[in-house]
């Protein structure tokens, strides 16, 4: 079976999770450092799958679909709470949020 | 039967417990029915084995009962056995009987007193550590009940504790005995070291396979535990917390500071005596501690003047008779002299108890006089208890006495022996003193309360008929204690008359000096410098509470205050104030700032992979 080598699956992943972290770190606006926290989940399911067709396991896209299901509840809970801010708040600027300063 | 022995120390714990747990809800009948009652069903357990164990001899003469194993640890498994045998069973009988009657005569002496119930607690506290002390089969447990007898003896000197000077007298008496405990726990870990266990038959079998005779480990052994037992029996030099311990209630004194607990020290001795035969050194330091502390208490129970620190020097002096004898390797005649002291001078406590009661809470001899016709039944039985401690012949303390000085002598101690014979003179002098100057002579015009009821009444006959008959009960301590090699009996005879006489010319001195002409002993005592200077130095007890203070309080008092900002508590003081800055710190990166936090987070996942990587 030939298909993509898994150097290159890698490379793409790492790349992906990289901009995640990146966006997760660098942005200032709640609803994209919830967008950057799904990229990164989704490069660690990319992973998975290229590492699951490498060598032959089916126990890869079992992970993705795991890891889809927590994805989906993960954006639910974050998207509810999301909402509420900005109801409350008016903004979604995490450096006007900073209010739970221990 | 003896399956029930672990009955004979529950029922005063039980009672204990009672009594603790019912603290003031009580009233006076209710509780003295609990506290004596439990001593009395112990006394009646106590006689009911003591008939089927003699009745029946068992093997080796002993009877062990496994209750439970304590722990166990890497081979270290202590048994929590009781153990009966020939000595231990004089031991419960002294305790359960004579305590009884103490019992039943504070009963008597307490009524009226606010914690009546706490009182009755703190005695059966105390008889259960007693029993756990003697029916212990192991040093450890043997500790343990010597430490809850020092904790019970504290508070009940400290009965009274609205009065600040009981309270010191009680910290005086914890503390003067923690010294000697020291010493002993020191002892035993040192056993536990070289033998590898701490079961009293095991240990005196392996010591004499293991150390030679006169070794420096088995000396060393021998004389920590001196220390321990020097310091429960209040001999030199750890005598000095007796006397204060006067300040207890008078039942008090006769149970704990006359009958039982002060004598723990030469059951100790006499329960560990193949060790102390192993050291000839050790042995010979037992009988000159004895001698000494009974020559120099015998001079300070002649000048003091409350009736309770006359006898209490007086007891001092007469364990220093069974030191002497466990040093003259008389164990059996220490033991003997135990039970029959135990049955005096109870009996002398309690009367004194009685007088002192009789007299509103006076307790200054000279105060009282004339004593013998207003209170002639007290005066009759401490008559009684005063012959059996001179040896008077026909007495128990005549049996037990003389059965030490004739082993003594017949032993080669014969410094011991003229030692004891000196104090016979001493104790003859002191007790009559006491007895012409309160009970003979012109009374002081006390109102006297003349004290009855059967309460009073029964305790102090009973104890006088022990006084008196006492010494005919033979003791079953053949398997337990070796009894001394003596080549023959010549001269036993002339040495009983000659300590007769001794004794007889101290009571006699007395006669002169107190009752006769008792000018003349005054212008003696006040006359010139040397015999006023004595005559202080002896009611001082030999200065003895004097050096002490120089030596260890005051130095330590000068201790804390140059030390006043303890220099330790500086260490110890820098690891709250380091975990407050780390606090600080750590409290300001929790900033709220959820970028913050998500760089951090990345920083601690990489420096972990780059850890495990690298």
């Amino acid at each position: 079976m030939i298909g993509v080598p898994l150097d290159h699956a890698m490379i793409l992943c790492g790349i992906l999770f990289s901009l995640g972290l990146l966006g997760l770190m660098l942005r200032r606006t709640l609803i994209f450092m919830l967008m950057s926290l799904e990229i990164m989940l989704n490069s660690t399911a990319v992973a998975f799958v290229a590492a699951g067709s490498r060598w032959l396991q089916p126990d890869g896209q079992i992970m993705f679909v795991l890891i889809l299901t927590l994805a989906a509840a993960e954006v639910t809970v974050g998207l509810a709470l999301v909402l509420q801010i900005h109801q409350r708040f008016k903004t979604l600027d995490v450096e006007v949020l900073s209010q739970m300063k221990g | 039967m003896l399956d029930l022995l672990f009955l004979v120390f529950m029922f005063p714990l039980a009672g204990f417990v009672i009594l603790a747990f019912a603290r003031g809800r009580l009233q006076e009948t209710p509780a003295a029915i609990v506290g004596v009652g439990s001593i009395g069903l112990s006394a009646l357990l106590t006689l009911l084995i003591g008939y089927e164990f003699l009745s029946t001899p068992l093997e080796d003469h002993a009877y062990t009962q496994l209750l439970w194993t304590w722990m166990s640890v890497d081979g270290f498994a202590p048994q929590f056995a009781l153990r009966l045998d020939g000595l231990s069973l004089v031991m419960l009988g002294v305790i359960n009987g004579v305590g009884f009657f103490i019992h039943l005569f504070a009963s008597w002496y307490m009524r009226g007193d606010d914690s009546y119930d706490r009182f009755f607690s703190y005695m059966n506290l105390f008889v259960a550590s007693m029993l756990f002390l003697v029916l212990g089969d192991n040093l450890l447990f043997l500790y343990f009940g010597w430490e809850g007898v020092g904790l019970s003896s504290y508070l009940l000197i400290g009965f009274w504790y609205k009065d600040p000077a009981n309270g010191a007298a009680a910290r005086k008496a914890f503390i003067v005995t923690r010294v000697g405990d020291t010493f002993m726990a020191v002892g035993l870990f040192i056993l536990y070291h070289e033998l590898g266990t701490l079961n009293i038959q095991d240990l005196m079998m392996l010591a004499p396979q293991q150390w030679a005779v006169g070794s420096d480990i088995a000396t060393i052994a021998a004389l920590l535990l001196l220390g321990g037992a020097v310091g429960k029996s209040a001999q030199l030099p750890l005598q000095t917390w007796l006397p204060d311990a006067m300040a207890g209630p008078t039942p008090v004194s006769a149970l704990i500071h006359a009958a039982t607990m002060v004598t723990a020290g030469v059951y100790l001795i006499a329960r560990t005596h193949v060790l102390f035969e192993l050291s000839p050194f050790a042995l010979n330091c037992v009988g000159w501690v004895g001698a000494i502390t009974l020559l120099m208490a015998g001079f300070t129970a002649l000048t003091q003047t409350d009736i309770k620190r006359v006898l209490a020097y007086s007891t001092m002096s007469q364990i220093g008779y069974m030191f002497l004898a466990l040093g003259a390797g008389a164990w059996g005649a220490a033991v003997f002299h135990l039970m029959t002291h135990a049955f005096f001078k109870a009996l002398l406590f309690l009367s004194a108890g009685s007088v002192i009661l009789a007299l509103h809470h006076e307790q200054d001899i000279f105060k009282m006089g004339g004593l013998r016709k207003q209170i002639p039944f007290t005066f009759w039985v401490f008559l009684i208890g005063s012959l059996a401690l001179i040896a008077t012949p026909g007495t128990s303390g005549f049996a037990s006495k003389d059965e030490i000085l004739w082993l003594a002598w017949a032993g080669g101690h014969h410094d011991l022996f003229y030692a004891g014979l000196a104090g016979a003179f001493m104790t003859a002098l002191y007790t009559f003193r006491l007895i012409f100057i309160a009970f003979f002579g012109q009374s002081h015009g006390h109102e006297v309360h003349v004290p009855h009821g059967l309460d009073h009444s029964l305790p102090l006959a009973v104890l006088a008929v022990f006084a008196v008959l006492g010494g005919l009960i033979p003791l079953p301590l053949e398997s337990v204690l070796p009894h001394p090699h003596i080549a023959s009996e010549d001269g036993k005879h002339a040495l009983e008359a000659i300590s007769v006489l001794v004794s007889a010319a101290g009571v006699a001195v007395a006669w002169f000096f107190f009752h006769k002409n008792r000018a003349l002993a005054e212008k003696l005592a006040r006359g010139n410098l040397i015999s006023d200077a004595l005559c202080r130095l002896w009611s001082s007890a030999w200065g003895f509470d004097w050096l002490y203070d120089r030596i260890f309080v005051r130095p330590y008092l000068w201790f804390i205050r140059v030390n006043g900002h303890d220099f330790v508590e500086s260490f110890v003081a820098a690891v709250p104030v380091a975990f407050q800055r780390l606090h600080a710190a750590a409290a300001q990166s929790q900033n709220g700032r959820t970028r913050w936090y998500a760089v951090s987070m990345v920083a601690g996942a990489i420096l972990m992979i780059a850890m495990v990587l690298l």
